[in-house]
This record gives C-alpha cells, structure tokens and sequence, in this order.
C-alpha cells in the first residue's frame, strides 16, 4: 500500500475545472516531484491534499484512510506537512518561535527542541539567525525556515510547493541539496516545482501536469531524456 | 513634526526599563499604589479609576484585534452586555456584587462564543461590518427590551459593592480596579507568551500557513474573540456598579471606536500599548474639559494621525495597522537590529 494515493481527484474554483481526474501516488520513503507549466494545477493539487482547497469528486487516501476535505489542522496531525508556494512564514516571530509554532501539534517540549536541533543541524544558517525576526531573512534563509517549520511537525509526508521560487540558481542547487538529505532521514516527499530539470534530478519518480491532467509519470531519470518532456520543460532539442 | 527627539526618549526609557527592571515594577506598583493619597480630589481618583476600566477594554480588544487580526467594531457591545448583567442580576434578582462581576464576564464571554462561531469564518472588512451591525442591534435591544432593561430610562441604583460589612469609598473602587486591571493584563501576557499566543500571532500573519501547521484557526478565532469579550463584561459590570446608572447610550458605536482609538493609539499587539493609549485618552479629554464636546473628534484625528504616521503605535510594535513592509531604515524602532540584513550567500536575490 502506498503512503499517499490520489485518485481521479477533481477541483473547481467556481465554474473553472482546475483539476480533472488526477491520480497519482507517494510509496512510503520515495521522493516525487510533479513538474508542469504555470496554470497547470500543481499548487492546486498540494491544496486539496493538505484540506486549503476542497475537492470536489474523487478521493484521497493516507495511509490508507480518506482524508479528502478532511480540515487542514486534522491532516496536518495526520503527518501531513504542507510547504506553501511563496514560503508564507511569520514575519514578525523569530526564527525559534517560527519552528515553535511549526511544532503545534507536538505536546511534548523535549522532543520540540530535539526537533529544532535537528533542524539547526540541516540548516546551520537558521542556528546563527535563531533570535532574528522571520521577516529579516534573505529569500534563500526565508525558504530555508520554511521547510525546517514544515519538519517540525514530525511529518510522514512532506508537500512541498515551488522551493526554487525566487531564488538564485547557487541557492536552487543549495536547497534541492537539502531535500534529498531530508529524504534521506525517511520522510517521503512530494515536491511540486516549474524548474524541471533540477526537479527530475533530485526525485526517484515524476508526473507532469498539463491542465489540469497527469499526461506522463514515469520514474525520473526516465522523463529526463523523454523527448515531449525536453521539448516542453527543459528548453532542449 | 519632527518625532526624532521622541524616538531618542523611548530607546533611552526601555534601555533604562530593561537595565532595572525590578526598581522600575517597585517604582510602578508605589506610584500605582500610593496614588489615591496622592490625589486629593475625589474627582482625579475618578478618573484615575476610569483608565483602570479602559485598561481592562483595550487590553480585551488587544487579543481580538492585535494578535489574532480580526477587525471587531462592536467592543462596547458586549463592554454593556456585562454592564447589565451585572446590573439587573444585584437591582432585579438581589445578587451580591462578588457573583455578579464573574458571571457578567461569564455572559459576554458566551455571547463572544456564540457571535464568533456565527461571523468569525468572515475575513477583516466583512468582519468588521458584522460586528459593528451587532454593536447597534444591542444598543436598540437595550433600548426595546424594557422589561429587562428599562429601556430608556437605563437602569439607577446599582448597589455599591461591600466587602466585609464596609461599603466601598472611592479608594476601594480604586484598589479593585487596580487589581482587575494587573490581574488581566498579566494573564494576557501570560498567554501572549504561551503556544495559544504564538498560534494567534501565526493566524494573524497567515491563516493558510497557520492552519498547515495543525492550528485550528477557526477554533483559536473563536477563543481569542471570547476571551476579550469576556473582559469587556468584567469591565462593563465594574463600571455599572462603579458609575451606579447605566443607559444604552454608555455603550453606543461611539465606545467602540473610543476603545479602538485607544488600542491604536498605544500599538496594536502590544502588551504595555493599551496601558498607554487608555491612559492618555481618558486623560486628554478630562484635562482639557474645555474640549470634552470634541471628544469624538479628537479620538477620529488620532485615529487618523496614527494610522498614517503612526501605524505601530507609542509601543510601536509591528501590528496590525501595518503597512505591508517597505524596506527599513536602519536604527529605527526597538527591532531595528533584526531589520539589518547581511547577505553572505553572493549573488543572491530576494
């Protein structure tokens, strides 16, 4: 059994279909990336699966149980981490407090601060800018915080959404870096990203998304030389 | 209007503040304590008693307002619902004071509950109309519903609280305020600083985000909002059984935007904000009798003045009437030091 499966999942914002039939899934411990042009859904389908957006037919299973339109805090508590598109973290708390509130659902302080150790260790940066307002942080920092917050929670699966967005190609590499590592520690990642070459390199398996629909999903090095994926997204041939 | 000399003034203050801090709480609670033997007039202690009243209203509306982000415009709504709670509860049904002041906070409090779980899935300016719908349609039920309310007429001859067979004087009304007032803004700063405020302040940021982290936005909206209610009511019983006459025109849109005007004032999210905001704006009229019919206009033109050149209040901390960030000059303000950024990584962008 898979640790995330989405099937025939679809979404309308109003009388806009922005999701029509997609399917996919996360085996436990893989790192899956879903690549596609803007406007194609990518950012829509982590919504739905972290409950910001309700799914309007289909279905969502985790670990098996359906979490579709289940509310964001109870999927959170699920083992859900969602990574916003635009990062999105609390500008006016420190970095600590960022990671604390990151840590919500854990009632246990001893293992919140053995969480946040772990995350100074992965993101030494973080450690220095410990007492810093969240706001103050570069991009790079900002994205950094983002992902470290999402960790916190202790997640089995964690959603993240466009982390090269705004960053600087020595950042990118620098990030993507830190994905496969997090990967490495037994957290299974769907990584939703634009920058397709740097996303089929980090990710064992991929889906492209075109409007709302999964036209290919093969493993990873395979979509790198496939020749519609080179045309479409890697600006080769 | 230069505000650098200010500036200067209040780095110095909290410098002096954090360097001392037990002399400056002693130097506080004496100045606080001694202050009903050092005003002589009835009528100062009066006032003095009023600010302690606001307190308790500003610092409510701070946790709706200033960490949770939620624009309500109907405050003195549930300021009266307290108010006379507590009123017809001791003239109507003989209860003792002592009860009455809890319950009545009890009352607005579930009041807050019932309006929040109705309207607080609505967003700032729908929010904000809803709430401030509310705050008249109390006003026209006290006004209508006589049986209970008088109507009109308001409700006289609330009894003056005794303790122990002696009947309060205006330095016992002083000593209780005092006490409702620390005991409120010490658990409010307790909670700020506990995993309830920093959920608050991360709805207040992002809801989005907040709820991806396994917040219950929702449910944290509702308990934000019914605990500053809940203060309100122990407020507005204080001031039935402090001003021993209520009518609905005591907590009319007017109060609202004066208890608004104040927590502005002070800075938004902030602790020590309504402190000040409460204390200068109940001082300003009172000094200035004069003025006491502009009253309204001068509580509008601060309004405004904060909002445009002020937005962080005499606190200034970063709150809600906060433009989105420009970047910031360095050396100014308490968090100035975090606002220096220092690039290590070449060549990147942000």
């Amino acid at each position: 059994m898979s640790l995330l499966r989405v099937t025939d999942l679809q979404v309308h914002y109003g009388a806009i279909n922005a999701l029509k039939g997609v399917s996919l899934e996360v085996e436990e411990g893989s790192l899956v990336t879903l690549i596609g042009a803007n406007g194609a859904g990518k950012t829509t389908l982590l919504n739905t699966i972290s409950g910001a957006v309700p799914g309007s037919a289909g279905s969502i299973l985790f670990r098996g149980d359906e979490i579709l339109n289940e509310l964001p805090h109870l999927i959170t508590r699920r083992g859900i981490a969602h990574v916003p598109e635009g990062r999105k973290i609390f500008g006016e708390l420190t970095v600590e407090d960022n990671l604390r509130v990151g840590a919500y659902v854990q009632k246990d302080k001893k293992r919140i601060n053995t969480l946040i150790e772990r995350n100074y260790e992965l993101f030494p940066r973080l450690a220095e800018r410990r007492r810093q307002e969240g706001g103050s942080l570069s991009g790079g920092e900002q994205q950094m915080l983002a992902i470290a917050r999402g960790l916190m929670s202790d997640p089995t699966l964690l959603l993240l959404d466009e982390p090269s967005l705004g960053l600087a190609p020595i950042l990118v590499e620098m990030v993507f870096e830190l994905i496969k590592e997090i990967n490495g520690l037994g957290v299974s990642v769907l990584l939703v990203e634009q920058n397709a070459n740097i996303a089929l390199q980090t990710a064992t398996f991929g889906y492209v998304l075109e409007t709302g629909r999964i036209t290919l999903a093969d493993n990873a090095a395979a979509l790198l030389n496939n020749k519609a994926v080179q045309n479409a997204y890697l600006g080769v041939g | 209007m230069s505000i650098k000399p200010f500036h200067a003034l209040r780095e110095k203050a909290s410098l002096f503040i954090r360097r001392h801090r037990i002399t400056t709480a002693l130097v506080v609670a004496l100045f606080l304590l001694s202050l009903p033997y050092v005003l002589t007039s009835a009528y100062h202690l009066r006032v003095a008693t009023l600010v302690g009243i606001y307190v308790l209203l500003v610092s409510g509306l701070n946790v709706i307002i200033g960490f949770t982000g939620m624009f309500s415009l109907g405050h003195a709504a549930f300021y009266g619902i307290g108010a006379y709670t507590s009123a017809m509860l001791t003239t109507m049904a003989g209860w003792n004071f002592w009860l009455a002041l809890p319950v009545a906070g009890i009352v607005a409090g579930a009041f807050g509950t019932l309006i929040g779980l109705a309207t607080l899935r609505l967003r700032r300016v729908f929010l904000a109309f809803t709430t401030l719908g509310f705050g008249e349609i109390i006003r026209i039920l006290i006004l209508n519903l006589r049986s209970f309310t008088r109507g009109p007429m308001g409700i006289s001859g609330i009894p003056i609280p005794r303790i122990l067979g002696w009947t309060f004087t205006g330095r016992g009304y002083y000593y209780l305020i005092l006490v409702l007032a620390t005991v409120t803004v010490a658990t409010i700063y307790r909670m700020y600083h506990s995993r309830v405020g920093r959920a608050l302040i991360a709805i207040r940021e992002d809801e989005t985000a907040a709820s991806s982290m396994g917040i219950n936005v929702f449910g944290y909206k509702v308990l934000a909002f019914t605990v500053g209610c809940f203060f309100a009511g122990i407020a507005g019983s204080y001031f039935a059984h402090f001003q021993r006459y209520i009518s609905a025109e005591s907590f009319a849109n007017l109060e609202s935007f004066a208890i608004i005007t104040m927590l502005a004032l002070g800075g938004t999210g902030s602790i020590i904000g309504p402190i000040l905001g409460s204390t200068i704006l109940v001082l300003i009229p009172e000094i200035f009798r004069f003025l006491m019919q502009y009253r309204g206009v001068i509580y509008g033109l601060t309004l405004i003045v904060v909002i445009v050149y002020r937005p962080g209040g005499l606190a200034n901390v970063k709150g809600v009437f906060e433009k989105p960030k420009p970047p910031k000059r360095p050396g100014k303000g308490r968090f100035s030091f975090g606002r220096r950024r220092t690039v290590v990584i070449p060549g990147e962008t942000v």
